[in-house]
């Protein structure tokens, strides 16, 4: 009787089972995976926007301000490395290239605003993720799987506005500063390789610099680097925050893959929005 | 009795399930406020889910918790702060902030949830500290210190904001038998101190029963078992056999002596084949003054002074047939099976003459005479005997012990130090 049953349910459960075609199977990966981008936009959103406003307390200022050092602080150094390397390589290229037309008189105006427009915000951003990015997410998926967080509800301190909003505020605050530092760093960089190096005029060099870079292109810069803080702090945070609802994997490889997913994510992120805010903004 | 008082949280039908993993079905129990009450159960049993259910860190799929009455899924936003704002919790790895230091991690729940001045929350941080026996760590991060003192930090924590209602998940884990017990000893003389209501989890039988006023038995979903630790000994249950066979040896852990289960065992089995007009000797030993030593000298002391009495009337009682239970947090019974009254004050008074030379070992005693330290903390061991009948329960031959009671020894300890 038992095969019998056995027998029995089988055969029932063959004969109900649809057939999955293959149209079926790719609607069902990538809806699933819409879907999950959907919600996992959405979480972000409400995670940064609940964040955000509890960033306006007088208790925050103190943790703002020690985010501030180490956001910005400890990544100025780094930060003003890659600008002057980056601005040393521009220099050299572009003075090959202007030189070929007998246009090295506006070296200055390429380098600033190549550097001001486009490249100190992408650049310092990207920077910035590798060093304060990274080690965020790192940090918070610690805190996440040794229950410190669930120790931080249980005292009744909210962990978005303990952990998250200083951090948020911090970018909002560094990241401009920082890309200031690349931009000029770079065209510092740039004055070393075409001046001192190929022998370009350092007044003429400097007089372009300056006459050709108008408001709008250091206005647009910073609104880059605010909207690019935003984006990598949030991204950070969040990888960090729910490291533990993975289901790739647990505990301390649980945290290596947000914080892997965390810089991925920014650095893509921040190329993406830099098409949408240049798109706004030219 | 229970019945007559108002439950402080009451669990009424509460499921839980993760995935398709029932870990909870439909339990119900109560604690009553000012109670120490302990959670036993088996590991992976649910014992931390059901205390996260109280502290909102879990939702129960089906029925209700109840504060004072009140389902707290029921509460508004102010009911909910309050009432949370009355528990603290205890975390089973701790839970503390790495990147802080001790004094930080203790702070740190005043800063963010009190109004209070700077210098008031130090003042209130470092008296917890002090408390808790950290002074000289509290400038140190939670990573730089012994797991015993990063308990103590938990602990501290925990206890920073005035709680009502403390949840303590696991205090003991990981700990030396010492530390255990110190540990236990200072979940109860903080909750005497303060008065909180404590609901812990433990697997440390039969130490906890000293701190208990209720049991808690979680086995196979359900709560099989709540009321005071001496009915617990007596259930008969599926799950106290499974729970003796694997926590048993933990009972000889501080003293080396036999749990009170044992203890009653090895009477009814050593006295049951005597004839009734036999006669046998009791004894009860307890250290007076031991709450003295543990706030001025640390639990870790006291606990070493517990330790070495037990060890001490082990060795000296067992070598003449006796056997010993610790039957309270500073009390322990010793049954002379074979000796009549007389025999048994010979050998007490050869006891006392031994024990008053060697004192104390593992902390620095002195007696009678010596030169004593002026921050030193005197307690003293008494001991009474009593005879008793196999017909007659041990607990009347006790009582007789404990009436009989004189002073057997005096000490005056200091911190540090060997042996005398």
């Amino acid at each position: 009787m038992a095969d019998n049953s056995t027998v029995d349910d089988t055969t029932g459960t063959q004969a109900v089972k649809p057939e999955k075609g293959l149209l079926t199977s790719v609607f069902n990966f990538f809806g699933g995976k819409t879907l999950r981008l959907n919600n996992d936009i959405g979480a972000m959103a409400i995670f940064f926007f609940r964040s955000f406003i509890l960033m306006f307390r007088l208790k925050a200022i103190p943790d703002i301000i020690q985010q501030v050092y180490y956001i910005g602080a400890k990544s100025a150094q780094i930060v003003m490395l890659v600008g002057f390397f980056t601005g040393m390589v521009l220099g050299l290229q572009l003075y090959f290239v202007l030189v070929g037309f007998g246009s090295v008189g506006v070296l200055g105006t390429a380098i600033a605003l190549t550097l001001i427009r486009e490249m100190g915000p992408v650049l310092a951003a990207i920077m910035i993720t590798a060093r304060a990015g990274s080690s965020m997410t790192a940090e918070i998926g610690i805190q996440r799987i040794s229950e410190q967080i669930d120790a931080l509800s249980t005292m009744r301190i909210d962990p978005l506005g303990f952990l998250i909003s200083p951090r948020i505020a911090a970018a909002v605050i560094s990241f401009p500063i920082l890309t200031a530092f690349f931009d000029l760093i770079g065209i510092i960089g740039a004055w070393v390789s075409g001046c001192l190096i190929l022998g370009v005029n350092s007044g003429s060099y400097f007089y372009r610099v300056v006459s050709s870079t108008q408001i709008d292109d250091i206005t647009g810069g910073f609104i880059k680097s605010i909207v690019f803080g935003v984006l990598v702090v949030t991204i950070c945070c969040f990888q960090g925050y729910f490291t533990h609802m993975r289901t790739d994997s647990f505990g301390a490889k649980s945290v290596s893959l947000s914080t892997t997913s965390a810089v991925v994510i920014s650095c893509v992120m921040i190329l993406i929005s830099d098409y949408v805010v240049n798109s706004f903004i030219l | 009795m229970d019945t007559q008082r108002e439950p402080i949280i009451e669990f009424k039908g509460v499921s839980k399930t993760f995935g398709d993993r029932n870990i909870l079905d439909r339990i119900d129990f109560s604690i009553y406020e000012g109670e120490v009450t302990t959670l036993i159960g088996l590991s992976g049993t649910g014992k931390s889910v059901t205390l996260k259910h109280i502290i909102g860190m879990l939702e129960p799929d089906e029925g209700q918790i109840l504060f004072r009455g009140k389902p707290i899924d029921q509460m508004k936003k102010a009911e909910w702060n309050n009432y949370i704002g009355q528990i603290s919790y205890m975390f089973q790895n701790n839970a503390l902030f790495d990147s802080l230091t001790v004094f930080e991690n203790v702070a740190l729940p005043l800063k963010y949830t009190t109004k209070l001045k700077k210098k008031e929350i130090e003042q209130k941080a470092m008296a917890r500290i002090e408390q808790t026996e950290l002074t000289e760590v509290a400038d140190k991060y939670s990573s730089e210190i012994s797991g015993g003192m990063q308990k103590r930090v938990a602990l501290a924590r925990a206890l920073v904001t005035d709680p009502n209602i403390v949840l303590f998940d696991e205090p003991t884990t990981g700990q030396d038998p010492i530390r255990k017990n110190a540990i236990l000893g200072m979940v109860a003389d903080y909750q005497k101190r303060f008065g909180f209501t404590a609901l812990l989890i433990s697997h440390e039988i039969p130490d906890v029963y000293f701190i208990s006023n209720r049991i808690l038995a979680l086995y196979g979903r359900k709560i099989v078992f709540q009321g005071n630790p001496e009915d617990f000994e007596s259930l008969d249950h599926p799950f106290r056999q499974e729970l003796i066979s694997s926590l048993e040896n933990l009972g000889h852990e501080l003293t080396g002596l036999y749990s009170r289960r044992q203890f009653k065992v090895r009477y009814q089995s050593d006295l049951s084949q005597r004839r009734t007009d036999a006669s046998y000797a009791a004894a009860v030993f307890t250290i007076d003054d031991l709450d003295n030593v543990s706030e001025k000298l640390g639990h870790d002391v006291a606990q070493q002074i517990i330790r070495s009495l037990g060890s001490y009337i082990n060795k000296h009682f067992g070598a003449v047939g006796g056997f010993s239970s610790r039957q309270t947090i500073n009390e322990y019974a010793t049954v002379l099976p074979y000796s009549d009254l007389e025999e048994s004050e010979r050998i007490m008074e050869d006891f006392t003459k031994d024990f008053n030379k060697h004192g104390i070992q593992g902390v620095k005693t002195y007696i009678e005479g010596e030169d004593k330290p002026e921050d030193g903390v005197e307690f003293s061991v008494l001991a009474g005997l009593a005879q008793g009948k196999p017909q007659i329960e041990i607990e009347s031959v006790m009582e007789f012990a404990r009436f009989n009671q004189k002073e057997l020894a005096r000490f005056t300890c200091a911190r540090g130090g060997e042996a005398q």
